[in-house]
């Protein structure tokens, strides 16, 4: 897993999507420490304002992450005023939306939201980017996540990162929540990009812009917080256990801590493995005798 | 015999003759062929070739036979290729020559192939002066085989088939009986000169459930056929370097697993942990002590630079969990999209005005509704460019993944 080098394109005119995570559940949780929702809005308006006016020709456009839906609220290229204010209004409509889109009553903690979904619209947008000719601004994704991780989502989120990987995008998280997200610390580390917990949240707009608002070229010639340990080993699926070795069924990767006689998942048999065995070895001698 | 030798030279001076007679400017026309890129509309005016909705067209027939059915499919496949660098490989109607296109793709279908298969293994096998040369063994590192391959440019001699599916045969008979055995031959050569019988040895292959395919350069060849048929892979011949770039990167994917080929098991796989930093180690692979940044093999302890990869000490198979997660996506492919048919494109105030996916606008000039997909779980509208990325490099859906209560009811109907 190679860190990727940043295309050369115009070096210092950046693209940034944001994904603003406005899961209710997470924001009410929030509500007894000091940092809350609009405080947070306020200091993301401020950076994105400042993005704007680094240079003139970057453009930031916003997608919501919610509970039950993602949605563009701003698109600096697309709205009238290169104000990040303007998002205020479709952030509002956004989230009454969400809301009204809610089937269940009551959540049982936290809940999760739909990171997924908002990274695989953030990447159409930029493979349109890629598309529109051959300058373009340089593309890469912050996430401002709170929410815990959806396990549910893992293979989405996976896709995502590769699909950001091999199109050289890198992936920015900045976790406001009190855990750390391995989702994000997997997106950053993979695609090359940068993962930060900040210590102090009422501190977000200095965090912002002293780690996420410079353009990659300027990157490499910055102290930015080095990757954490990323633990890449798997858990198995029988037990959730973190394993170190473990045994893979053939045809559907599903990771077991112990050999069993079936596959729980794809249900193959791997009894007749065994059997088998001997008799390929003795076929792999005649082939060579004869 | 002699005047036939003197007639033979003297055309083959014609033709050279023939070459350097025209001059540099109508040589770029007849090299470049362009006019193969036009065609004529109805009123008889010259227009450039349409090729996005062709190539959209073309992409879609593609995804349909490939998903068709959930299919079981080989996620993990020890594959040799068997190049073709005989006297035909340089020819020159590639530019600039055969080998150097082969030699070419062969490097873009290693990278595409460890990215879409990183479990699998590729080894080279190079056929030139009538024997098979084995370039490099079974290994999972793209970087290796590239590095070999072009070191070892060249054309000389015939070319082999059966020494090169017998070579093939016995390296890949080796190997664990989970595994799927590929050969991918790209053949320049229009005709194979064989020690022995190699219908024989094309049944041997068969025996020994090798899926051989081959891609031709040259013409159809009646023992390339009839080996694909026997063995279940496909045969192709190129007709230009697009298609031959596009033939070459359909082996890519796994395909689909064949119940008796490989045999369903557990394979035993370590998964290491990164070791700390600055803690200076001698690694395995290379023999050097390095600083920090390389991976403990989980039973023997030894030092690792790169996943994934065999432990040099233990041989246990090492990845990390995103390698796995690499390959889910064949195992959950996303449903091909709808097109949108055109009596619903009519009732266009109804149709979202925007692509789901990068927001582009669908309609046409004069505000009709352009060509569009839709999802058949979330009903989302897509603009055709989303399509393929959606489903060649992507894998989700957005539309689909930002909508939590659609997920619960495609989940309720698998």
């Amino acid at each position: 897993m190679t860190p990727v080098s940043s295309k050369l394109y115009a070096d210092d005119v950046s693209l940034l999507m944001v994904l603003v995570d406005t899961n209710p559940y997470f924001w009410s949780s929030m509500k007894n420490t000091a940092f809350t929702f609009p405080k947070f809005i306020s200091h993301v308006l401020a950076f994105l304002n400042s993005i704007l006016l680094l240079n003139q020709m970057n453009q930031v456009v916003v997608i919501a992450t919610g509970y039950n839906s993602c949605d563009y609220v701003f698109d600096s290229s697309t709205s009238s005023m290169q104000r990040a204010e303007c998002l205020l209004e479709k952030l509002e409509d956004f989230v009454d939306k969400d809301e009204s889109l809610s089937q269940e009553d009551s959540v049982d903690g936290v809940g999760f939201s739909l990171l997924s979904g908002a990274l695989s619209m953030a990447l159409c947008y930029i493979q349109r980017v890629f598309r529109s000719g051959p300058l373009h601004p340089q593309p890469r994704i912050l996430c401002l996540h709170g929410s815990p991780d959806g396990p549910g989502q893992y293979v989405a989120v996976m896709n995502s990162i590769f699909s950001a990987q091999r199109s050289m995008v890198p992936i920015d998280s900045c976790v406001i929540g009190s855990q750390h997200s391995a989702f994000l610390q997997q997106a950053s580390y993979i695609t090359g990009g940068v993962y930060l917990k900040p210590q102090v949240s009422d501190g977000l707009f200095q965090y912002l812009s002293t780690v996420f608002a410079t353009d990659l070229h300027s990157r490499s010639f910055l102290q930015l917080p080095r990757p954490v340990g990323v633990d890449f080993r798997a858990s198995c699926f029988c037990h959730k256990n973190t394993i170190d070795m473990g045994f893979i069924c053939s045809v559907c990767l599903s990771i077991f801590c112990k050999h069993h006689k079936k596959c729980s998942t794809c249900g193959s048999n791997f009894g007749e493995a065994r059997k088998q065995d001997p008799s390929a070895s003795d076929q792999r001698r005649t082939s060579y005798g004869s | 015999m002699n005047t036939e030798e003197k007639r033979f030279n003297q055309e083959e001076e014609d033709e050279e003759e023939n070459g350097r007679g025209r001059e540099a400017w109508e040589r770029t026309y007849a090299d470049e062929r362009s006019w193969e890129s036009l065609q004529e509309d109805e009123s008889g005016l010259l227009r450039p070739i349409d090729n996005k909705t062709l190539s959209h067209a073309q992409y879609r027939r593609r995804l349909r036979t490939a998903t068709a059915a959930r299919i079981q499919k080989g996620l993990i496949r020890y594959l040799y290729i068997i190049i073709d660098f005989s006297r035909a490989a340089a020819e020159m109607d590639y530019k600039p020559s055969r080998m150097v296109v082969v030699a070419r793709q062969v490097e873009a279908y290693i990278r595409e192939f460890f990215d879409q298969n990183p479990l699998s293994q590729i080894g080279l096998v190079i056929l030139k002066d009538g024997v098979a040369h084995c370039l490099t063994d079974l290994g999972g590192s793209p970087e290796a085989h590239i590095k070999a391959l072009m070191g070892k440019l060249g054309t000389s001699g015939d070319a082999s088939l059966q020494n090169g599916l017998d070579l093939v045969c016995d390296l890949l008979n080796q190997i664990p009986s989970y595994g799927h055995r590929e050969a991918l031959i790209l053949y320049s050569a229009l005709s194979t000169c064989d020690p022995g019988d190699i219908l024989e040895t094309i049944q041997k292959c068969k025996a020994s459930k090798i899926r051989c395919s081959v891609i031709g350069l040259s013409a159809e060849l009646y023992i390339c056929k009839h080996l694909c048929q026997e063995t279940g892979g496909m045969y192709f011949v190129a007709l230009d370097e697009p298609h031959l770039k596009e033939l070459v990167l359909e082996h890519a994917p796994p395909p689909p697993a064949i119940a008796e080929f490989a045999v369903a098991n557990l394979i035993k796989m370590g998964f290491p942990q990164r070791t700390a930093e600055g803690v200076i180690s001698i690694c395995s692979c290379h023999k050097e002590a390095k600083v920090g940044g390389g991976y403990t093999c989980p039973r023997c302890k030894a030092r690792i630079c790169e996943l994934p990869t065999e432990c040099c000490i233990c041989g246990l198979t090492l990845v990390s969990s995103p390698h796995l997660a690499r390959s889910y996506h064949h195992l959950f492919p996303i449903r091909p999209f709808d097109d949108v048919s055109p009596s619903a494109l009519k009732d266009f105030h109804k149709l979202p005005k925007n692509c789901f996916g990068c927001q582009l606008s669908l309609l046409n000039p004069g505000n009709l509704p352009g060509p569009q997909v839709a999802c058949p779980n979330c009903k989302q509208h897509f603009c055709l460019d989303c399509d393929i990325y959606i489903h060649e490099s992507l894998h989700n859906c957005p539309g689909c993944e930002s909508l939590r209560n659609s997920k619960t009811i495609s989940d309720m109907e698998e």
